[in-house]
């Protein structure tokens, strides 16, 4: 009766000391066997049912200063929404959640949760700490199951215009935001689908496009407008946006993919992670012939990078048939950027990892395909800029790798398109974002807001996400004071703590 | 009203060769010569990148000449006057770079024809003298001749089997022109990448500024992807942003036909598929 209230036992967690809560053990989450998935795009973990959201909320000990709240970019009141969910009012959790997380269901799934919230949750520090992530999808998922999903109040009109390039995570934050404020607010995305990174890059068994979906919905029914197709750069330019709207929020992403200039990287069948994963997510590439847009018949798929994009694309080559899939990665486990959770996944579905390893070149057939690669093994040195240990090659210890498909996925860094047609942005020369002040998110442009990828380079959805959020603070405050050159909101000065 | 991306008209140019007017007002009124947009059928479509022919500003339409050679460009030959293409995105990439160099010679080989006709125009109006050479297999796949006629001083006409103009290839026709002429001042060239590779061979050797347009496979045109990499003077470019018009001189095009070829089995595969399901339902 996974799926049904105990009552009684809900009524005895209510009333049982701290010291008993702690001893509750972290609810695992039920997933999908490592055997099953690896034939399936269906998502992974199940999600809790909601007893078992109900014990592991009651896991939390309701601290009077919560860390985890600090820990979260977007601020969300992380003990008043567990509390709902421990005594059982799910609505009352959602509805909590939401006054300061609108797109609770994508955070859930893709926020890294172990290094915010649930990094400083004080039970951390002797035990496990509790599972906010999933709480925080179950919720969501509740919401949207039971078909009460509301609709957040808009604010009357302002008779202000914002014009918000990209519909990815900052796009839509600052969108809901702006139009509770009573803004009119118009999206302009690039591609033929909302939700930028999260449709075209996350992949369907981590984050469900229906997800995605549903609360993009939310945002259009708030009485925002998504154009699609409007690539920002060509059609028009932030120049054009200004002039029918009272103020731009750039949130462009980082949408240039990066390669290592090696030898043999334009043959056949080496692709960008951003290709490898619009072709499988966004083009539905596993349904062809179904659908029009192929991707490689892969046997042996070699992954470069150890990323969280570097894992979606060795799990998406497992599932799309490939016989062997490694992730080349330079570094030791260790180092790998990637999630835990998306590591473990990764190897429970048979992704070969070949740390310790970086390709030097790439050798094809007559047909220009490439078929091997050429790899060098790399041990630690001493900590570089990053503060991670430096891998250095072993000299004499190249080695052949038998591949017919390689995905590069080494980071991606801002779309030019943007910052190359519009004058009077200033664009840092080396990254190639766009400046940004990131107390006010004010670029040099006047009325010209910027967030997410495009301001600090590949980050996470929730950075994003808490980039929008203060961009719709700073644009309402312009939009209200008319004043631009200020250095921090008003309230938001550093204090001598801060400082 | 019509609808952007609503096919005003859908005429039949040649064999497999059809000339679409699609509804895209603030394309066309954008577009240059030289840019392309990316055409999604419908839910099922992929992501096709189609060279802008030419645009009506009044009408709002813009110009597509597409050849069927896959399932893709099949199903669009299917699509009639009032139906829609679910998406249309552009203008793409970047415009063709005109000045007045004098003579210039316009080549389009094949459905290139109908790109290289804005070019041919652009570069009349910046005040060339510009000689068109049109090449095609045969006489009832040169396209666009009166266009063409119109946008240049002069056209000269080529087929492969020598049933319409001289018997032979554009470099023939191009050879003859620098042989009596004199050399002209710049080449574009617009076609299948053979074309272009040996019309690029042929004005290296005697130092013609040589202005190619590539299609290399593509997904989003927005440079997210990077699938349309091409080597250019040995350094890696993206077609969709970078291009799509490169020196001729520095492309690499053995290397842009390999990988063009890369889903050759897998477009077979489905183009044979579909032809199959539109025998069976006599579609």
């Amino acid at each position: 009766m996974s799926g049904q209230l105990d009552q009684q036992e809900m009524a005895r967690l209510q009333g049982i000391k701290n010291k008993e809560r702690m001893k509750i053990p972290r609810q695992d989450m039920p997933e999908q066997p490592a055997a099953e998935r690896r034939k399936n795009f269906i998502e992974v973990p199940h999600g809790y049912a909601e007893m078992t959201a109900v014990i592991e909320a009651n896991r939390c000990i309701q601290c009077k200063k919560p860390a985890c709240r600090a820990g979260c970019p977007v601020g969300i009141d992380i003990p008043a929404f567990i509390a709902r969910v421990a005594a059982g009012d799910f609505e009352g959790g959602i509805r909590k959640m939401k006054e300061t997380n609108m797109l609770p269901a994508i955070c859930g799934r893709v926020c890294p949760q172990e290094e915010q919230c649930e990094k400083v949750c004080i039970l951390a520090k002797t035990k496990q700490p509790v599972a906010i992530g999933r709480l925080e999808r179950f919720v969501a998922d509740w919401e949207r199951e039971q078909g009460k999903v509301e609709i957040p109040a808009v604010g009357p009109p302002s008779g202000k215009s914002v014009g918000v390039v990209g519909s990815g995570p900052a796009g839509l934050t600052v969108a809901i935001d702006l139009r509770r404020a009573g803004h009119e607010v118009v999206i302009y995305e690039a591609l033929h689908a909302p939700g930028g990174v999260l449709i075209y890059g996350i992949p369907e068994f981590r984050l469900p496009k229906r997800i995605v979906h549903s609360e993009v919905e939310v945002v259009r029914r708030m009485g925002v407008e998504i154009r699609y197709n409007q690539v920002i750069g060509k059609i028009e330019t932030v120049a054009d946006l200004l002039g029918r709207h009272d103020a731009v929020f750039l949130g462009t992403g980082a949408g240039l993919p990066w390669f290592m200039g090696l030898p043999g990287e334009n043959l056949g069948g080496v692709y960008s992670a951003n290709e490898y994963l619009t072709r499988s997510n966004l083009m539905r590439a596993y349904d062809f012939p179904r659908v029009d847009t192929p991707i490689a018949k892969s046997r042996k798929v070699a992954v470069i990078g150890g990323g969280n994009v570097a894992m979606d694309s060795a799990r998406t080559a497992v599932r799309l048939g490939a016989e062997e899939v490694y992730l080349v990665y330079r570094r030791s486990e260790v180092e790998m950027p990637g999630r835990n959770e998306e590591i473990e996944h990764a190897k429970e579905e048979g992704v070969i990892m070949k740390i310790l390893h970086n390709p030097i070149r790439y050798l094809g057939d007559e047909k220009g395909r490439v078929r091997q690669m050429e790899c060098i093994r790399m041990e630690l040195g001493e900590p570089d800029a990053s503060g991670r240990r430096r891998p250095i090659p072993v000299a004499g210890s190249e080695f052949i790798l038998e591949v017919d498909t390689v995905v590069v996925a080494i980071g991606n860094g801002p779309n030019p398109l943007v910052p190359q047609t519009t004058e009077g942005l200033a664009v840092d020369a080396r990254r190639g974002t766009i400046k940004t002040n990131l107390n006010t998110m004010r670029t040099s442009k006047l009325g010209v807001f910027a967030g997410g990828d495009i301001a600090i380079g590949a980050a996470t959805v929730i950075l994003a996400m808490g980039h929008g959020r203060q961009a719709a603070r700073s644009i309402n405050h312009y939009l209200e004071t008319g004043k631009w050159e200020i250095e921090f909101l008003p309230g938001q000065e550093p204090t001598e703590e801060t400082r | 009203m019509p609808e952007t991306g609503e096919v005003i008209k859908n005429t039949i140019l040649a064999e497999k060769v059809n000339c679409y007017q699609v509804y895209a007002p603030a394309i066309a009124a954008k577009r240059m010569a030289g840019q392309f947009v990316i055409v999604r059928l419908d839910e099922e479509g992929e992501r096709i990148p189609l060279t802008i022919a030419d645009a009506d500003t009044a009408a709002g339409t813009i110009t597509l000449v597409v050849q069927e050679v896959g399932k893709s460009t099949a199903r669009m030959a299917r699509f009639k006057v009032g139906q829609k293409f679910t998406d249309v995105v552009g203008p793409l990439g970047t415009a063709t770079h005109i000045e007045k160099r004098g003579t210039v010679v316009v080549v389009g080989g094949g459905i290139g024809i109908a790109p290289a006709h804005p070019i041919a125009q652009a570069l009349r109006r910046a005040g060339n003298r510009v000689i068109s050479i049109l090449g095609a297999r045969s006489k009832d796949l040169v396209i666009m001749e009166a266009e063409m006629q119109k946008a240049s001083d002069e056209v000269l006409i080529c087929t492969d089997d020598g049933s319409y103009g001289v018997h032979g290839l554009v470099t023939d026709v191009l050879k003859g022109i620098i042989d009596k002429q004199g050399k002209p001042d710049q080449v574009f060239a617009i076609g299948p990448v053979v074309m272009m590779k040996f019309v690029s061979m042929l004005t290296k050797e005697f130092s013609i500024p040589t202005v190619v347009s590539l299609n290399p496979i593509m997904v989003d045109g927005t440079g997210m992807c990077g699938g349309c990499r091409v080597t250019i003077g040995g350094k890696t470019k993206f077609g969709c942003v970078d291009g799509p018009e490169f020196d001729g001189h520095l492309v690499d095009f053995d290397e842009l036909v390999q990988r063009q070829a890369f889903y050759r089995e897998q477009e077979q595969e489905s183009l044979a598929s579909f032809q199959h399901h539109c025998e069976r339902h006599k579609v």
